[in-house]
């Protein structure tokens, strides 16, 4: 066996066993990694395509500041407090809009996280086989259909059938501030046209747009939970319900927490759907029932045509806080999912 | 196979597995350990029917109820402490928790996926009405006005306007987006960490920030008019961090081992990404860019913004606008005419077609990991490596016989197996 300690330079020969004069002489093979030819066009082919896609992403986010800041150093503050939007009067602010934007989107988690986690747990730990593969493929599917045919759904079926509900919601719940529905002076609203085009209508529709991205990120985080785990909660005596309580829920929380917050972002920055069924206001508008909201993106998809160079500036302006808070929303559940993947989060 | 080929020259020590003889040992029947008991069954139909008809009851006779939507939930929250109820009777607590929450689980999958079988059905029976005319798939809108019947006009300039917009956004995604996916995984080290957490930035851009961002940077500034490559552009900004993340994923899956034998055998990286990594991960990335498509062609807000409405067919991308299938869509439904509404239902019905083609293909060519063969591509390997073991074996044989046959005194010739008359494996017999 031929010891070599790994502080002395390689050139130098151990005495050792084994050790076969003469071939010493022999000239030493550098084991530097020296590239070939067709290597280092690879290398730096592929360094230009990381560093285009980092140019067009920086591109867009320098292109927003710059243009968006001309607009908030004429706002300045009230830029986030102020509900009005009509920038050639220099009024503008995107404190209804964003209120708005939230509020669908929060309704929208309503909807979509009891889905998305009963699916979720419908797929992983009750389907099995042939029926376990077809419902991952609807899911997929799912994420495919575009929006813009959810929102035909929305304002052409949907609206119509959630009116009575939505009816009936403000009169026996209308002692919450959030269900009633009223108009300027307080009087109670009835008729139907008063619950057309509203935040609680937006919201169903996208979150059903927005149930598969969670449902496969959750299902994801449930298929890793141990089967070690699983089957010492069922030697226990558990039932299926307790094993997925004690095991499946806690390894999974994660993923239940990221891919809730991944829906979220996609529901912050949707357009087409919203923007089919709302009615824009650019008031705060708490009564969830009513006719009216806004978002931020319906927002830019209705002024963009019409707008000034000024105005543009402004609704810039208004798609760089929409994209830094989906960003951030973004940027949080990706962290928490790699980190519930990685195992750390799991302490059982 | 294998093993007769083998037997001449290693000569195992051959073991005998005894098996129990199982005469005498009483086999029951199968116990099933997961099966559906009868009574199950009928509390369940028991609970339906129940709660449908109180529902019923109280929708229609005792309480001044109404609509489709409520009847439902009401009979659905009876449906569920009915069913309780009837477990309860002869089950402990712990059981009707897992056996209500099992059959919750289950309605959320039923409401889902009716949903978006409702959704997709929904908008091809309202399309009925313009699909079976031609017309629709071979004349643009040009002479159609909104009051015009359904045998005049058609979607053809969306159609080539998608189908346009859509090469254009691959020509550029697909090179760049499995580039900078290869750049991630095989070259790596500090930049690639940052190109991916700026790709995944890009995935939270939303859509209608990506139009805008086209909008005020190219059309504003340089063509001064929407056009189609405008849309392209802003397709191209959607899709790329979709191709590169689901192309990262799918090149992380390609084993380890399969590289380090590459470079083992003294492959260059290049060689080893064109002949190892690339042929492996094909099919999902085949996938990864069919669903990135899928995407594309169905994104409205970046188009409506930057591609502008038309009514003719435009196939220049560079002057002019360029409609396309989901703007169409947005743009027919907007008019309160029933006709055009027809119309638009029948553009989503053919848009909702066109993902479906696409979502299929995609199942056809990625079902399977990297790495993972078909039938077809298992029985070739398989005859392959037959082949090449008979291939290597002969020449031991030929090399054990010459090296043997001095000391034997034999004539080495002779003894020589010649390779055509050894009891050769047939070829295509296992590929058969």
């Amino acid at each position: 066996m031929t010891t070599t300690n790994p502080t002395e330079p390689l050139g130098q020969p151990t005495t050792s066993v084994g050790w076969t004069p003469g071939f010493d002489d022999a000239p030493r093979r550098s084991l530097l990694p020296r590239p070939s030819g067709s290597d280092s066009v690879f290398k730096s082919v592929a360094v230009t395509a990381g560093a285009t896609t980092v140019g067009i992403m920086l591109a867009v986010g320098l292109f927003l500041s710059l243009r968006a800041s001309s607009a908030l150093q004429v706002s300045g503050f009230s830029f986030l407090v102020e509900q009005q939007w009509s920038p050639e009067t220099q009024v503008f602010g995107i404190a209804s809009i964003l209120f708005g934007t939230i509020t669908i989107a929060l309704i929208a988690m309503c909807v979509a996280v009891p889905l998305a986690l009963g699916t979720a747990l419908l797929i992983s730990e009750i389907a099995q086989g042939q029926l376990r593969k077809t419902l991952i493929t609807l899911v997929d599917l799912m994420a495919a259909v575009p929006s813009v045919v959810f929102g035909l759904w929305g304002v052409f079926f949907l609206q119509a059938n959630v009116i009575p509900v939505a009816s009936w919601i403000s009169t026996y719940f209308g002692w919450i501030p959030f269900f009633q529905v009223t108009d300027a002076s307080g009087q109670v609203l009835t008729e139907a046209s008063a619950f057309t085009s509203s935040a609680v209508i937006a919201g169903i529709v996208v979150g059903l747009m927005v149930v598969p991205t969670q449902t496969s990120v959750m299902r994801e985080a449930f298929s890793q939970a141990p089967n070690g785990e699983r089957e010492a909660a069922f030697a226990l005596g558990s039932t299926r319900w307790g094993m997925v309580r004690s095991v499946v829920l806690p390894f999974g929380r994660g993923g239940i927490i990221g891919g809730t917050m991944l829906g979220l972002g996609r529901a912050l920055g949707e357009t087409i759907a919203v923007y089919m069924i709302i009615s824009p206001i650019f008031t705060i508008n708490w009564q969830v029932l009513k006719t009216g909201s806004n978002s931020v993106s319906a927002l830019i998809a209705l002024r963009y045509g019409e707008s000034s160079e000024f105005g543009l500036s402004a609704l810039m302006a208004a798609g760089l806080v929409l994209f830094l808070i989906t960003l951030m929303v973004n940027y949080t559940a990706s962290s928490i999912v790699a980190r519930s993947r990685s195992g750390a989060d799991s302490e059982a | 196979m294998l093993t007769d080929t083998l037997t001449p020259r290693t000569a195992p020590t051959r073991t005998t597995t005894i098996i129990p003889a199982s005469e005498g040992i009483e086999i029951g029947p199968r116990r099933r350990v997961r099966a559906v008991r009868l009574d199950d069954r009928f509390d369940l139909i028991g609970a339906a029917v129940a709660g449908i008809a109180v529902g019923t009851l109280l929708f229609g006779w005792f309480t001044p109820l109404s609509g489709g939507v409520g009847w439902t939930i009401v009979s659905f929250i009876l449906f569920i402490t009915f069913y309780a109820v009837l477990v309860g009777m002869k089950a402990d607590r712990e059981e009707i928790k897992d056996r209500v929450v099992s059959v919750l689980l289950a309605s959320a999958g039923v409401v889902l996926f009716g949903a978006l079988i409702f959704v997709v059905a929904y908008t091809l029976v309202r399309g009925q009405n313009a699909l079976p005319h031609l017309n629709f798939f071979i004349e643009n809108m040009e002479l159609a006005g909104p009051l015009d019947p359904l045998s005049v006009g058609g979607i053809l300039h969306a159609v080539l306007g998608t189908l346009i917009q859509i090469s254009i956004a691959l020509t550029i995604t697909i090179p760049l987006g499995i580039l900078t996916a290869l750049f991630l995984n095989e070259i790596g080290g500090r930049f690639a960490k940052f190109v991916r957490t700026v790709a995944d930035a890009m995935t939270a851009l939303p859509s209608i920030v990506a139009g805008l961002f086209v909008y005020s940077a190219i059309i504003v500034l340089i063509t001064h008019q929407r056009s189609g490559f405008a849309a392209a552009m802003a397709i191209t900004v959607m899709m790329l961090p979709i191709v590169i993340r689901a192309s990262d994923i799918v090149l992380r899956l390609v084993a380890g081992n399969l590289r380090e034998a590459a470079y083992a055998l003294g492959a260059t990286r290049w060689r080893t990404v064109w002949h190892i990594v690339l042929p492996t991960a094909r099919p999902g990335l085949a996938t990864a860019v069919i669903l990135g498509t899928a995407r594309g062609i169905g994104e409205t807000s970046p188009v409506l913004l930057t591609s502008g409405v038309t009514a003719m067919t435009n196939l220049n991308p560079f002057s002019g606008p360029m409609i396309s299938l989901p703007l169409q869509v947005f743009d027919f439904v907007k008019s309160p005419e029933p006709n055009m509404i027809a119309r638009g239902f029948g553009t989503a019905a053919v848009l909702i077609l066109l993902v479906l083609a696409l979502f299929a293909a995609a199942r056809l060519i990625g079902g399977r990991g990297p790495g993972e063969l078909s039938h077809g591509q298992q029985r070739r390997m398989l005859a392959a490596s037959a082949r090449d073991e008979q291939r290597i074996t002969i020449a031991a044989d030929r090399r054990l016989l010459l090296t043997s046959a001095p000391a034997s005194d034999a004539d080495p010739v002779s003894d020589l197996p010649a390779a055509p008359d050894r009891p050769a494996l047939p070829k295509e017999e296992s590929s058969s």
